[in-house]
């Protein structure tokens, strides 16, 4: 973050304004990737005038970056109307993610005309036969790609986003050197995100330890890894009071059916823009004001933890295990893979474990049991 | 003397932030805040009104200064803002359409 956006970020803090939304726009989709965490069906997406109604409401609470992302963006047919309101009538920064495959010559101009910061591609493998093995769309890398070619003619900045899971691990390294051949950013995101009915079925897609490892000493990706793998200071009480993350202190997530939430990766309902005005949910939802009151030393597990101060822990996951000020065990798998040293998560969840090893002691014949059996 | 008109350069992003203009450059999404007189005189920038009555129905009236020191300030100003892409200077009125067509990424 820029020193300037890291600035007013603290002031909108302290004043209490979402500075940055991510707004969803439909969850429908064209193409079926595995590890995705969305239904694709429409269950009732906002209208066109419902979605100009909160960019308004939005503008007015003061939010200065918008995320325009979904399911496919593209599949709306008045995108490019909302585009255009959000930019020229409420004057955002805009912020697309998108997987690019219906952007042609023609939609990369009107994009460059309209004026959007960056447009944010998914690229999980510079091999046709691994992406669109994920994506489940023949012939998707090639017109993703073409997209970026379009956009990166047309100026724009252009971010390719690779999740990393067990069908690309080998891959993350090709994509990087495509990115860097056609002069685009790159970005690697290990985490997959339950489905957000709680669905925890598709996290056996993500990488294992040794994988993580690999990835977290890659000095291509991390920079200094000495510095990246360090084991952090332990927490004083200044570090202790910090903010988890900005989820529901700058940021906040809106979903195509008007549901407001901390983030989109932290999908605890906090209000809805159809019955109540978007500054409202934000100042007042009860919710919103219980994650708002979460400060590090307030964490279950995690406050003894020797990565407090360094872990990635996401509030979000953390809520879908069950527990939003509990650990998320794939920020503890992370921290683990980084440093080598377990995470206070992982250890009590093995010293529980250890508990519930049955080893009983075969009683000699007419005895009782030598040593208590277990549950 | 000819005089000068400004208008907001449609293709930047925007927001008032307590008071203070937040603003990022379509052109290199360089992030810039403006004081409390640059947000005036963006805020004023219409196109249409030129700067002197700006400066002297705006900005003279929200402080106590000088209208001749105050418009040569508002002009450094404004061409500092042009130079960034942020504002559109003209001596000629500056209609929406031209705005909207001004400048590319």
């Amino acid at each position: 973050m820029s020193g300037l956006l890291e600035e007013m970020t603290e002031r909108a803090l302290a004043k209490n304004i979402p500075l940055t939304v991510q707004l969803d726009l439909t969850y429908r989709c064209n193409e079926r990737c595995v590890h995705c965490y969305l239904d694709h069906d429409d269950h009732g997406e906002m209208t066109t005038q419902e979605i100009k109604q909160l960019l308004d409401q939005m503008a007015d609470a003061g939010v200065f970056i918008l995320t325009l992302s979904g399911g496919e963006i593209f599949l709306r047919k008045d995108f490019f109307e909302i585009l255009e309101y959000a930019r020229w009538q409420r004057q955002f920064c805009v912020k697309l993610k998108t997987n690019a495959i219906m952007i042609h010559e023609r939609e990369a101009a009107r994009l460059r005309d309209i004026g959007v910061e960056s447009i944010q591609i998914s690229i999980y493998s510079h091999r046709p036969e691994v992406h669109d093995g994920i994506t489940l769309v023949p012939g998707s890398l090639q017109r993703s790609l073409d997209a970026a070619r379009f956009l990166k003619s047309q100026g724009l900045r252009v971010i390719f986003a690779n999740v990393l899971m067990v069908q690309n691990l080998q891959d993350y390294q090709g994509v990087r050197t495509l990115a860097g051949e056609m002069g685009v950013e790159c970005t690697l995101d290990p985490t997959i995100t339950p489905m957000m009915d709680g669905d925890r079925s598709i996290l056996s897609l993500a990488v294992d330890h040794n994988a993580l490892q690999k990835v977290f000493r890659d000095q291509g990706l991390v920079g200094d890894v000495d510095e990246f793998c360090t084991i952090a200071a332990p927490g004083d009480d200044n570090s202790l009071a910090a903010l988890p993350c900005s989820a529901g202190h700058t940021a906040c997530y809106v979903s195509p059916y008007g549901d407001v939430f901390p983030c989109v990766q932290f999908p605890l309902p906090t209000g809805n823009i159809r019955k109540q005005r978007f500054l409202d949910i934000w100042r007042y939802s009860d919710q919103m004001n219980d994650v708002r009151s979460i400060r590090l030393k307030d964490l279950t597990t995690c406050t003894s933890c020797t990565h407090v101060t360094s872990c990635t822990r996401c509030p979000g996951l953390a809520y879908m295990e069950g527990n939003m000020r509990g650990p998320s065990s794939q920020d503890c798998e992370k921290s683990f893979a980084r440093t080598g040293v377990p995470s206070a998560n992982m250890l009590a969840k093995k010293r529980t474990s250890a508990n519930l090893i049955q080893i009983q002691v075969l009683p000699a014949a007419g005895n009782a049991p030598v040593s208590g059996a277990i549950a | 003397m000819s005089r000068l008109y400004v208008a907001r350069n449609p293709r930047v992003a925007a927001r008032s932030l307590d008071g203070e203009m937040m603003i990022m450059s379509g052109r290199d999404s360089t992030l810039f805040t403006l004081n409390k007189t640059a947000t005036i005189l963006w805020q004023a920038a219409d196109g249409a009104t030129p700067l002197d009555e700006i400066v002297s129905e705006k900005i003279c009236r929200e402080f106590e200064v000088q209208p001749g020191e105050a418009l040569h300030d508002a002009e450094t100003l404004a061409r500092e803002l042009a130079d960034h892409g942020i504002l559109q200077i003209s001596e000629q009125p500056i209609s929406p359409t031209t705005s909207m067509a001004g400048g590319s990424r």
